[in-house]
C-alpha cells in the first residue's frame, strides 16, 4: 500500500497557531502519496481544516501561521508559498461550506477555476466539457446563479472548479456537510473516479468516517491538534477504537472498562 | 406645478433631458465608487480627492506647455500608479481586517491626496478647457424645439461608452470574471490562485482612469478647483439609489439624481423658495434607504433556507 518511493505530499510534525496565541496543531504529520486517496478524520475542532489551511496556505488570511516543522511537496517545500503560486504547482483546496461565487454563474464558477493556467481558451474549454461529464448535472444549471442552486450542486460546482485548474492534489475539506446520505455517495463516487481516471491524489478532511474510509486507502485519526491513529482504512474500519468512538459501534455486549477504555486513557495522556 | 407642465410641455421635456445630462456627470463620479465598492467591498472615500489630483495633474501639465493627448497620457499614467501604490502602500498592510478599517484608512486616503495634489499643484483655480463648448446645440434645437448643451451630449457619449467598456470588461475578460469571484468571497478567490493584490491593483488603477475623465469633464465644466473633491458628496445619494456595487446602478441612479433635482427645484422648488436641488436628491436618497436599501441594481444579498 505505501509506495517506496517519495510520497507526493508530505506533512511534517507542523505546529499552527492562530492570532499568536492560541495553538491548534501540535505536531501533525502525514503523507499522501502519489495516486492515493488519504482521509483526515476526526471529530469538531480536532485540527482537520486547518491541516488542510496550512497545506494550502490559506492561513495566513486567517491568521494562523505554521510555526513549527514542514511541508513539502513533490519533494520541495512549499510552506513560504502563496496559495497562487501552490494552485499553479497543481495543489488546490475545496474549502469547507463549499464557498462558490454565489453572484456568478455556475460556468462562470468553473471558468475561474482555471485562472491561474496559461495554456489557452481551447484546453480551457475542453476541460470544462471533461467537468460536466463527470458532473452532467452542472451541464444543466451551467446559466444559473450558483447562489442559488442546490447545496449539493454547489458541491459539485467547487469541487469541479477546483479540477479546472489541472490540480495533481485536491485538499477536500468535508464534502460531506450538510448533504442527503445519497448525494453524499455520488460526491464521493465522483471523487474516487477522479482518482482513477484523471489520477488526482486526494486529502480529504470528513467527520462521517464511514464514508471516507469506504473511499479513502489510507486514514489518519486527528484529535485535540495530533494524530492519534493512522493506517490503511480497511484496518482501520475493523480498529475498535474506531468502531467505538467513530462508527459507532459498541462491540459485542458488554466489556470490562478495563478492556474498552485503554484508547480513552491514552488520549487523556496525550491531550 | 402641473399647469405649467401642460401648458409648456416641451420645457417640462428640456428640463428633464438637461437634468439627465447633468446626472451622467454624477454617473461618472459613482462610478469609480461603485468599482472599488464591487472589488472589495470598501467604500473609497477618497474617489473625490482622486477626482481633484486627476484634474489638477492634467491641466497643470496642459499649463506647462503639454501636448493636450499627451497630457491625457501622462495623468493616466499617474493615476494608475497612484492606484497602484494605494493597494501596496494602504490596502495590502489591512488584508483581513474588518472593513471599517479598511474605510477609516480611505478617510486617512482622502486627506493625503487633496493635500498631496494641492502640494504639488498649488491651490489657484484652473479653467481647462477641453475644446467642447457649453453652449446649446442649435441643430438639434431648431429641429426638435429642445435646447440641449452639446458639453453635456459629449459627456453622456463619454460616459455610455466607459459603462460599455466596463460591463465587457467585467463579463467577459479573465481579469473582469476573477473581480467578480473576490467581491463575492475573498477566501474562495485565494482557494482557486487569485492573487488578491494583483486584483486589487488592477481595481485602484481603473478607478484613477474613471477618476481622470471625471475631473476632465467636470473640470472643464466647474473649473479645477478644491470643490472638485467634494463631488464625492453628491455621488453618494447615486449610490443609495443605483446599489453601492453595480456599474448599472451607478449609470441609473445618476441619471434619476440629475433629472428629479433639476425637475424638483424648476417646479416644485418655487413652493419653497427655491434652490432645493441642492438637498433633494439626499430626501430621495433616504426614502430609499427605508424602502430599497440595496438600491434599485445593489446585488441581492442572497440568502438560503
Amino acid at each position: 500500500m505505501s509506495t517506496p518511493n517519495e510520497p507526493l505530499l508530505s506533512v511534517n510534525n507542523i505546529e499552527v497557531i492562530y492570532d499568536r496565541v492560541i495553538l491548534v496543531l501540535k505536531g501533525v504529520s502525514l503523507d499522501v502519496p502519489e495516486g492515493g486517496i488519504v482521509a483526515l478524520l476526526g471529530a469538531n475542532g480536532a485540527g482537520k481544516s486547518t491541516t488542510l489551511k496550512a497545506v494550502s496556505n490559506l492561513l495566513k488570511s486567517e491568521r494562523g501561521e505554521v510555526t513549527k516543522g514542514s511541508i513539502s511537496y513533490q519533494g520541495k517545500r512549499v510552506d513560504t508559498l502563496t496559495p497562487n503560486d501552490l494552485v499553479k504547482r497543481g495543489v488546490i483546496q475545496v474549502m469547507e461550506g463549499r464557498h462558490c461565487f454565489e453572484h456568478l454563474s455556475v460556468e462562470e464558477n468553473l471558468i475561474t477555476g482555471a485562472y491561474t493556467r496559461k495554456d489557452g481558451r481551447a484546453n480551457v474549454a475542453e476541460d470544462l466539457e471533461m467537468v460536466y461529464s463527470y458532473f452532467p448535472r452542472l451541464k444543466e444549471r451551467r446559466h444559473s446563479q450558483a447562489g442559488y442552486i442546490s447545496g449539493g450542486e454547489q458541491q459539485m460546482t467547487a469541487i469541479g472548479r477546483a479540477l479546472m485548474a489541472r490540480p495533481t492534489l485536491i485538499l477536500l475539506d468535508e464534502p460531506s456537510m450538510g448533504l442527503a446520505p445519497q448525494l453524499v455517495e455520488e460526491i464521493f463516487e465522483i471523487v474516487s473516479k477522479l482518482n482513477r481516471e484523471k489520477s488526482v491524489s486526494f486529502l480529504l478532511a470528513e467527520q462521517n468516517v464511514a464514508v471516507a474510509l469506504r473511499y479513502a486507502k489510507h486514514g489518519y485519526v486527528l484529535e485535540n491538534g495530533r494524530i492519534v491513529l493512522d493506517g490503511a482504512a480497511d484496518a482501520l474500519s475493523e480498529n475498535e477504537d474506531v468502531k467505538e468512538f467513530y462508527l459507532g459501534f459498541s462491540g459485542t455486549g458488554r466489556k470490562s472498562f478495563r478492556d474498552v477504555k485503554h484508547y480513552r486513557r491514552r488520549k487523556r495522556w496525550l491531550a | 406645478m402641473l399647469d405649467v407642465v401642460i401648458t409648456d410641455p416641451l420645457f417640462a421635456v428640456e428640463v428633464i433631458f438637461s437634468g439627465l445630462l447633468s446626472g451622467i456627470m454624477y454617473s461618472l463620479v459613482a462610478l469609480g465608487f461603485a468599482l472599488i465598492f464591487k472589488a472589495s467591498g470598501i467604500f473609497n472615500f477618497g474617489q473625490g480627492a482622486f477626482v481633484l489630483f486627476a484634474a489638477l495633474t492634467f491641466v497643470s501639465l496642459l499649463n506647462m506647455g503639454i501636448n493636450f493627448w499627451l497630457a491625457v497620457l501622462i495623468s493616466l499614467a499617474v493615476m494608475i500608479a497612484y492606484g497602484i501604490a494605494v493597494e501596496r502602500v494602504v490596502l495590502r498592510p489591512l488584508v483581513n481586517q474588518p472593513l471599517i478599517i479598511l474605510f477609516m484608512a480611505t478617510i486617512g486616503l482622502n486627506f493625503f491626496t487633496e493635500g498631496l495634489a494641492q502640494t504639488l499643484w498649488g491651490t489657484e483655480v484652473h479653467a481647462l478647457d477641453l475644446g467642447i463648448p457649453d453652449v446649446p446645440w442649435n441643430a438639434l434645437g431648431d429641429a426638435t424645439g429642445l435646447y440641449l448643451s452639446v458639453f453635456e451630449l459629449v459627456a453622456a457619449v463619454i460616459a455610455g461608452v466607459m459603462v460599455v467598456a466596463l460591463a465587457l470588461f467585467f463579463s467577459k475578460t479573465r481579469t473582469g470574471r476573477a473581480l467578480r469571484a473576490v467581491s463575492d468571497d475573498h477566501q474562495a478567490a485565494m482557494s482557486v490562485g487569485i492573487p488578491l493584490q494583483h486584483i486589487w491593483a488592477v481595481t485602484w488603477a481603473v478607478a484613477g482612469i474613471i477618476a481622470l475623465v471625471a475631473g476632465m469633464l467636470w473640470g472643464a465644466k466647474l473649473g479645477v478647483q478644491f470643490s472638485l473633491a467634494l463631488l464625492a458628496l453628491k455621488a453618494l445619494p447615486v449610490l443609495i439609489i443605483g446599489g453601492f456595487d453595480s456599474i448599472e446602478g451607478a449609470i441609473v441612479g445618476g441619471l434619476i439624481v440629475g433629472a428629479s433635482e433639476k425637475f424638483a427645484e424648476v417646479f416644485i422648488g418655487p413652493y419653497f423658495g427655491g434652490a432645493i436641488e441642492n438637498w433633494f436628491p439626499y430626501v430621495l436618497a433616504t426614502i430609499f434607504l427605508l424602502f430599497r436599501p440595496q438600491g434599485l441594481f445593489g446585488e441581492r444579498i442572497i440568502e438560503r433556507v
